[in-house]
Order: C-alpha cells, then structure tokens, then sequence
C-alpha cells in the first residue's frame, strides 16, 4: 500500500512545512529586535517618554512572536535526524559543528538575555537592560549567519573530502566551508529581507492607528520610522538580490533556468519572461508575454549572449519548474511593490503629507503581511530550484531521507499540522490583538498590567530595585 | 600520550545533556505539578518562578541534539529514527509547553485551556524523554549504518517504567525548586508534593535499577562483576546517603538543601548510566569512536565550546541572579 517513495514525499513535505512555519518567526524577530534596540537607545539618547511607550508596545509582541520562534526552532533542529538520518550521517561532519556554533554563540546569548529583556527592567537599571536588548538583537543576527551557512553550504558545497564511509568530511579550511561562494549573498539577502518585512509589519500597525486617528503621536513617530525603512531599504534588496541572482547562475544555473521560465536554450540572446504558465508536460511557457534579449542582457549583459535552457539538462537533474517560477515573481513582484510605497512615502514627506495621507495609510496596511509572503516565496524559489539535491549536485534527496515507514512521517506531518495550525494561529491571533490596541502613553510592559500581575518584583528587592526608575517615565 | 578528543567530546554532551535534564527537568516538573496548584496566586507564581529562565533552560536541549548531531553524526542519524514517535510527542509537547508561557497572559477567557496545554505538553515531554532514554538502554536493531527495526519497537513495559521514573524525578525537581522560590500556602503544597514526588522517585529508580541489568547480559557484567563491581557499587550507597539527606531535609523544612539534594540524586542516576553505556552510544552496536566525527570537526568545535561555555555560564548564572530570592506577590493585596 505504501512505499518509500511515499515516506520520501511526505518526508518533503513535513520538512518544507515546520521550517516555512519556523521562518515566519525569525523574519519578524530578527528586524524587530533590532527595531526594539533602536528604540531603547533612543530612548536613552533623548530621554524622550515617547521612545519607551513605543519600545514596550512592541516588546509584548516580540515577546510572543519570540516564542513561537522559539519552539518551532526546537522541532527544526531535530527534523535532520528524525526525517533526514542519511543526510545526517553523511554530512554531519561538515554542517553539524556550524549548528553547534549556531548554538553556542546565538541561541544561548538570546535565551540568556531575553529573561533580563522581558522582565527586568526594574530589576538591573537602564544601561544593563538596554545591553541585554543589544545581546538579543545580536544573538539574533549570529544565529541567522550561522543557518545560512549551512543552508548556504548545501547550495554551494566546497572544502570538503569524501570519507570512505561515503561521509562528507571537512578539508583543512573551516572558513572555505563557512564562507562558501553563495553565503555572503544569501546572509546580506535574507537579513535586509527580515528588516523589510519588519518594517512593513510596523508601517501597517502605524497606518491602521493613523486612519483611525491622525493626531496619535505615538502612530505618528512609528510609521515614520517604518517609511524610512522602505523608502531606504527596498531598492539596496533589489540590488542585493540581482546580485544573488547573478551568483546563482555562476554556480546553480539550473535553478536560474526554471526562475526564469527558460525551457529551450536561447544561442543568440534569451528573452525575459514576464508572465506566462508554464507546462510542464509540454515543456514549454504557454501564454507567454516576453521582451525579447532582455533576459541576456541582465545576465550577460550582452543582449545576444547564448543562454542554455533546461533542453540542455537530463530530466532527472531537472527542479520542477512551475514552483520555482512563481514564486520567483511573487518575490519579486512584491519588492518592487514595497519599492512603490517607499518611494510615495517619500512623495508624501516632501508634499508634506505623511500623516494624513489616508490612501498612502491604506496602501501601507494593506503591503503589512508582504514580508511575510515575499520570504516565504524566496526560500521556495531557493529551496524548490535546488531540487533533486540536498546537498547540491552530490547528494540526491532521494538518498537523504531516514528509513521510516510512511506511516510513521504522515502520522506525525498531520500531528505538526493539527498542533501548529492550533497554536500558531492563536499567537498570531494574539499578535493582532496586541497590534489593534493604539499605542499610547505609559504604556505598560511584558511585566506589568492587570493580567500580568507578578512577574519581576520578588520579596528580596534587585540591587537596582529602588535606584532605577526604569518603569517611571 | 594523546588525549582522545572523543572521550573529551562524549563528556561534553553528557554533561549539556545532564545541564538539560537538571534546568528543563524543574520547569516541567513544575508543568507536571501545575494542576494541583490553586488557580490564582498558586499557579501564577508557580509559573513566573520560572518565566525568565525557560527558554535559556530548554536551550540546553538543542545543544544536546546539535551537539550528538556535530559530534557523533551516526549515533544522531541512528537514535533519532528509533525514537522517531517519541521524538515527535516529545516536540509537538515542547511547542505547546512553551508558547503557554506568552499565552496564558493573554487572554484571560482562555487561561484554564493554556494551563491544561501547559501541564499536558510537560506531562508528554517528560514522558517522552524517559521513554528515548529507556528505549536507547533496551537496544537498538543497526545494520549499514542505519536504523532497521520497526517503528514500534521502542514500546515495552521496560520503557513505560523509565518513563514514569524520569516524570517523577521530574515532579521532585519541579516542586523543590518550589519550596526554594515561594512561600506561604504554595510552599506549604510544594513540601507535601515533594515529600510524595520523592518516594515515587526512589521507588521507580530502584526498579529501573533491578530491571537493567536484566536486559542483557553485558549490563549484569558490567554492575556486578569486578572490576566494575567497585565503582559500581558506590552509586547506590550514594544514593541511599543523599535520599535520606533529602527526606531529613523536607521534613525539617529546609529552603535550598532539597533541590540541591534532589541534583545531587540525578548527578548520580547520570552516574550509573555512565556505568551501563560506557564507551557505547548504542549499546552492544556503536561505540563512541564508531559514531565520532572525524578530527577535524572534533578540534573546531572544541575551540568553540572553550571560548563560548564560560560565557554562557557566566550570563546565564547572571540572570539567575537577576530573578533570585522568593516570587513576590505584589499586586493580589
Ligand atoms: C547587473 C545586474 C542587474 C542590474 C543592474 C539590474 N538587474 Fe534586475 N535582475 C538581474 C540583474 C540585474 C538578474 C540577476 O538577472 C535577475 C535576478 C535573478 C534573475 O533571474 O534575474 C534580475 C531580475 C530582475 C527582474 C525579474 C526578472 C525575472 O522575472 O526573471 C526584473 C523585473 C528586474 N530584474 C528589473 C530590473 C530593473 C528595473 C533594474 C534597474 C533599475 C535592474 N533589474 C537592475
Ligand atoms: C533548518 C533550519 C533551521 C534550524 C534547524 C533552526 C533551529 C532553530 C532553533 C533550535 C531555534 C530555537 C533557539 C532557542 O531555543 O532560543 C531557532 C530560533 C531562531 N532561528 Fe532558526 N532554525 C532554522 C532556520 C532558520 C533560518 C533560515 C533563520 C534565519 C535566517 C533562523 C533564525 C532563527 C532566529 C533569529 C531564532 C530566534 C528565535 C526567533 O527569532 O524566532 N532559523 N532556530
Ligand atoms: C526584486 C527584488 C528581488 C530579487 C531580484 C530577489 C532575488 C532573489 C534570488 C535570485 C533568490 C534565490 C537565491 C538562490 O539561488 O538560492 C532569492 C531568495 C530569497 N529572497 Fe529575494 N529577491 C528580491 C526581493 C526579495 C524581497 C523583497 C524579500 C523579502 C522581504 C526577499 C526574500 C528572499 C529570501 C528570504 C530568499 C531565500 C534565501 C536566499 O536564498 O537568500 N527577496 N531572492
């Protein structure tokens, strides 16, 4: 009734569902720790009420996205040995010291301090507490660099020897391996894709307040910042990720071939295709609308250079290429739409008009979860193109998968799906509570409010207890 | 002489494993234990005893897996598919342990479900974990390299019994832990769950102890031959010196000592594992050096661990210090 093909399908999907799920969480906590830093420190710097009130309104969200992050983080870190235990034993040797120094260096530093973020602002003065916020918001970046060095590596597989096991062993440098040819792109890339969708998910809360009430200084101040961010950060992600994709085609030009819809090879000069369907039984695009040459001139920057298609690869090389196609453009598609509302913001600050620019706010709100799906269609158009490979070109996904039954991986894919769809749209649901609340003057922390009611004041004060007036401002 | 780095790295993993269990073993036990506390001033802080160090405790987990996964890549690739429900249960408890933390604050229509989901993910968390550990003592079925048994394999009455031993050891973490940072009625309930927690511990870890030996033989040579005899035999009178230490201690009230003495008990549980799985990862089919990475991997890593692990136990000790002393209650008054 079942068999390995089967387990190895739902092997896929289970993997491509906890770490979709898992990545939500990290692209928002990475810009908004970072964001939360900003703020404390120029709350520091000018001593301005203002700066608090927002730092805690964003702190009660971080603190739950931060924990959603968390526990999904918990289920990736085993996904290798559960579902991938091939892949596990082959290169563990490689990838598994940079997850352990992911572990050491970033996740330590982030659970360490977070306690001391959350809740002890009363308990350890402003200099110690702004550092612990600095720590998080570091830890977060380490951890983001060591991820996608792994990730990067089996994209981009250098410096390693082949054991006689059949292991992929480390060659005798650890920064060939660590700073393998697609890393540097691909850590600058999804970084600046994490502040951009932070920034768009801060820019709707601060529209929504401001379509509601224009005068809310607090509203005022952080869809500002937020516009900033876009008007200034969208176009270098633009730039940043056609500097990927010209990475990309110097080492994965396969994956280059299904982004770009090229099923024939073009010996004189390859066209852009803008739109198209593509059919896979046909291997052709069909509707296709294209600007002739365009597609060589960007890569090659010569309108008549040859480009291969994927006629010139065996099938079984082949990623599927409608996936990849797609959510190229969705990713796409949307960094140019937040290049559109970074550049009105900038009309509507020269025009004078930021905060009462209601179609500006609605278009802001409605841009809000645009992060979320633009990094989701990146890591697809990632992930999806490098298929049939775990690590690439050398060892097939086929080969990587553990040897379970299939109804061991369906039982547990329909567990996370129950269990993550419970607990993860509650959260989020808690989120946009959070968020529909108008930030507001004296705004309360994670510790305190009528349902929080215990957290940071012990019966043995803190040594800074009574000297700080942290919570007074 | 050459130091063997595998022998260095097998402690190293034992001890983050050991950092996990001591940490993570409280804060489920106090989600084990969570139900018997009065809703209100009871569980609140119950929970807020534990608020800000969770996430750095449960950190140790990932180092445990990421370091078996960095260090010993076959033991990872071989233990995780054996366990693979267990595993599972033991995640998808962790998720809805932890995400009942943020949650149960914020609504209050809601908190009677989140207290239930946070004593039922520490419930199947711990149960788990005993599970894994009792499944890797029982033995597990390699050929090439890889797991070959089948997916049920794991369950059997030797490792139901080490899954209610580690629930209630846990039990005794969790609610010494409680006697040290509350007062009052919640403590008062803390010592008689303690005092109960702790039989039951002796009670399963003496039967974990008879059981053991009998699975296979190379145990009963191991804990009841010599050599292996003389240090062997040290871990249970030990034990029996700390257990009393530990009754004497609740009885007289004590604060700090019963969760100390209550470490000290696990220490030496550790102790005796060491005594069975000594140089196997797997018992009778991996040995550490089998499942080792290879030189290169061991002395990078080693690097990292030197220059990262003072730090991480600086900071963290920090932010125990930073929430030390008893769980106020401001605000109910
Ligand atoms: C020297 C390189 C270079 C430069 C200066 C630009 N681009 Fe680019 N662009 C690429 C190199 C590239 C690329 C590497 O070829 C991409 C990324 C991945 C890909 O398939 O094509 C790409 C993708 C890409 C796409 C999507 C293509 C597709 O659907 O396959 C569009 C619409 C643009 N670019 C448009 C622009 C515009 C309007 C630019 C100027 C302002 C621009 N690019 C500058
Ligand atoms: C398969 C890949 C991944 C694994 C195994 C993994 C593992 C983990 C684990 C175990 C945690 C929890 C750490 C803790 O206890 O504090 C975590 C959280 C985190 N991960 Fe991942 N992760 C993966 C992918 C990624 C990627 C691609 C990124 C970023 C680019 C990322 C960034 C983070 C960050 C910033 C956190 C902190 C929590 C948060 O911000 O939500 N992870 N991850
Ligand atoms: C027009 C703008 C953009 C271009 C040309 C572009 C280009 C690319 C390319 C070529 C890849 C695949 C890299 C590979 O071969 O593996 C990629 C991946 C990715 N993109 Fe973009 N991107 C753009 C905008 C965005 C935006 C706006 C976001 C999110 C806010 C984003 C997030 C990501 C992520 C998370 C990945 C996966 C990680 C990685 O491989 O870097 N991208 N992008």
């Amino acid at each position: 009734m079942w068999d390995q093909a089967d387990a190895l399908l739902l092997a896929r999907l289970q993997f491509a569902f906890t770490v979709s799920f898992h990545f939500i969480f990290p692209a928002f906590s990475i810009g908004l720790a970072s964001f939360l830093a900003v703020l404390e420190g120029l709350w520091l710097k000018t001593g301005k009420a203002l700066y608090l009130d927002l730092f805690r309104y964003w702190l009660k969200i971080f603190a739950v996205a931060f924990g959603m992050g968390v526990v999904s983080g918990i289920v990736m870190s085993y996904q290798f040995g559960t579902n991938w235990s091939v892949f596990s034993d082959r290169t563990g040797p490689v990838i598994g010291p940079l997850m352990a120094y992911e572990v050491l260096t970033a996740f330590f530093l982030e659970a360490g301090f977070l306690g001391v973020m959350l809740f002890g602002m009363e308990r350890v003065g402003r200099k110690l507490h702004f550092f612990a916020t600095c720590m998080v918001a570091g830890g977060t970046f380490v951890s983001a660099f060591w991820i996608l060095s792994v990730n990067s590596w089996m994209q981009t597989p250098v410096g390693y020897e082949i054991g006689a096991n059949g292991q992929f062993l480390p060659g005798p440098s650890w920064a060939a391996i660590i700073f393998n040819p697609s890393f540097p792109y691909r850590l600058v890339h999804t970084v600046t894709a994490a502040y951009l969708t932070t920034a768009f998910a801060v820019g709707a809360v601060g529209a929504w307040h401001l379509l509601r009430n224009r005068a809310n200084a607090h509203a005022r101040k952080m869809f500002s910042m937020a516009m900033w961010m876009a008007a200034l950060v969208a176009p270098v992600q633009i730039f940043l990720g056609d500097e990927h994709g010209l990475n990309t085609l110097e080492h994965q030009p396969v994956k280059v071939m299904a982004m770009e819809g090229h099923y024939e090879s073009h010996p004189d000069g390859a066209p852009l295709v803008l739109f198209g369907i593509p059919n896979a039984k046909e291997k052709r695009i069909d509707y296709a609308i294209e600007i002739p040459k365009l597609s060589s001139l960007i890569l090659k920057h010569d309108p008549d250079a040859p480009l291969g298609g994927l006629d010139s690869v065996p099938d079984a090389d082949e990623p599927p290429v409608a996936p990849v196609f797609w959510a190229f453009r969705v990713m796409v598609g949307l960094g140019f739409a937040m290049l559109g509302i970074g550049l009105w913001s900038l009309l509507a600050r020269f025009r004078g008009r930021l905060y009462d620019w209601s179609w500006l706010h609605r278009g802001a709100l409605v841009m809000g979860p645009s992060g979320f799906i633009a990094v989701i269609a990146g890591w697809m158009t990632t992930e999806v193109g490098r298929q049939p490979y775990t690590v690439y070109g050398l060892l097939r996904t086929a080969q990587s998968a553990s040897p379970l039954e299939a109804p061991a991986v369906g039982a547990s894919l329909l567990g996370f799906i129950v269990v993550y769809f419970v607990c993860f749209s509650i959260g989020t649901w808690y989120v946009l509570k959070l968020m529909s609340k108008a930030p507001h003057a004296h705004e309360e922390g994670p510790e305190q409010g009528a349902d929080t009611p215990i957290r940071t004041a012990g019966i043995t004060p803190g040594p800074h207890q009574q000297s700080a007036p942290g919570a007074a401002e | 002489m050459t130091i063997d780095l595998t022998v260095i790295w097998a402690f190293i993993i034992a001890f983050g494993v050991f950092a996990y269990v001591v940490m993570d073993g409280f804060d489920l036990g106090i989600g084990i234990l969570f139900p018997s506390f009065r809703v209100g001033e009871g569980r609140n802080r119950a929970m807020n005893s534990i608020a800000p160090v969770w996430d750095g405790n449960e950190t140790w987990l990932v180092l445990g897996g990421g370091g078996l996964f960095a260090a010993f890549p076959l033991a990872y690739a071989i233990i995780l598919p054996a366990t693979y429900p267990l595993m599972i249960a033991m995640l998808l408890g962790l998720v809805f342990r932890g995400v009942a933390f943020e949650f149960r604050w914020r609504d209050a229509g809601h908190r009677p479900f989140w207290d239930m989901a946070f004593f039922g993910g520490s419930l199947v968390a711990a149960l788990s974990q005993g599970m894994i550990l009792g499944a890797i003592l029982q033995g597990i079925t390699v050929e090439n390299r890889a797991y070959a048994g089948s997916w049920w394999d794991w369950l059997t009455p030797y490792t139901l019994l080490t899954g209610l031993g580690v629930v209630a050891g846990y039990c005794l973490l969790g609610a010494t832990w409680l006697i040290w940072k509350l007062d009052g009625q919640p403590q008062d309930h803390a010592y008689k769950v303690a005092r109960r927690a702790a039989v039951a511990t002796l009670l399963l870890l003496i039967a974990v102890s008879l059981y053991t030996p009998m699975l296979d033989e190379d145990y009963w040579h191991r804990w009841f031959e010599a050599p292996g005899i003389y240090f062997a035999s040290q871990v249970p009178l030990l034990t029996a010196i700390l257990a009393a230490a530990l009754f004497w201690a609740l009885a007289k009230r004590r604060q700090a000592a019963p969760f100390w003495l209550s470490l000290g008990i696990f220490l030496l549980g550790m102790a005796g594992l060491g005594v069975s799985m000594f140089p196997f990862v797997v018992p009778d089919q991996v040995t550490i050096w089998d499942a080792a990475a290879p030189h290169r991997s061991q002395v990078f890593m080693l690097v990292g661990v030197g220059l990262t692990l003072p730090l991480i136990l600086g900071y963290t000790g920090w932010a125990y210090w930073v929430f030390r002393g008893k769980v106020g209650h401001e605000g109910y008054h």
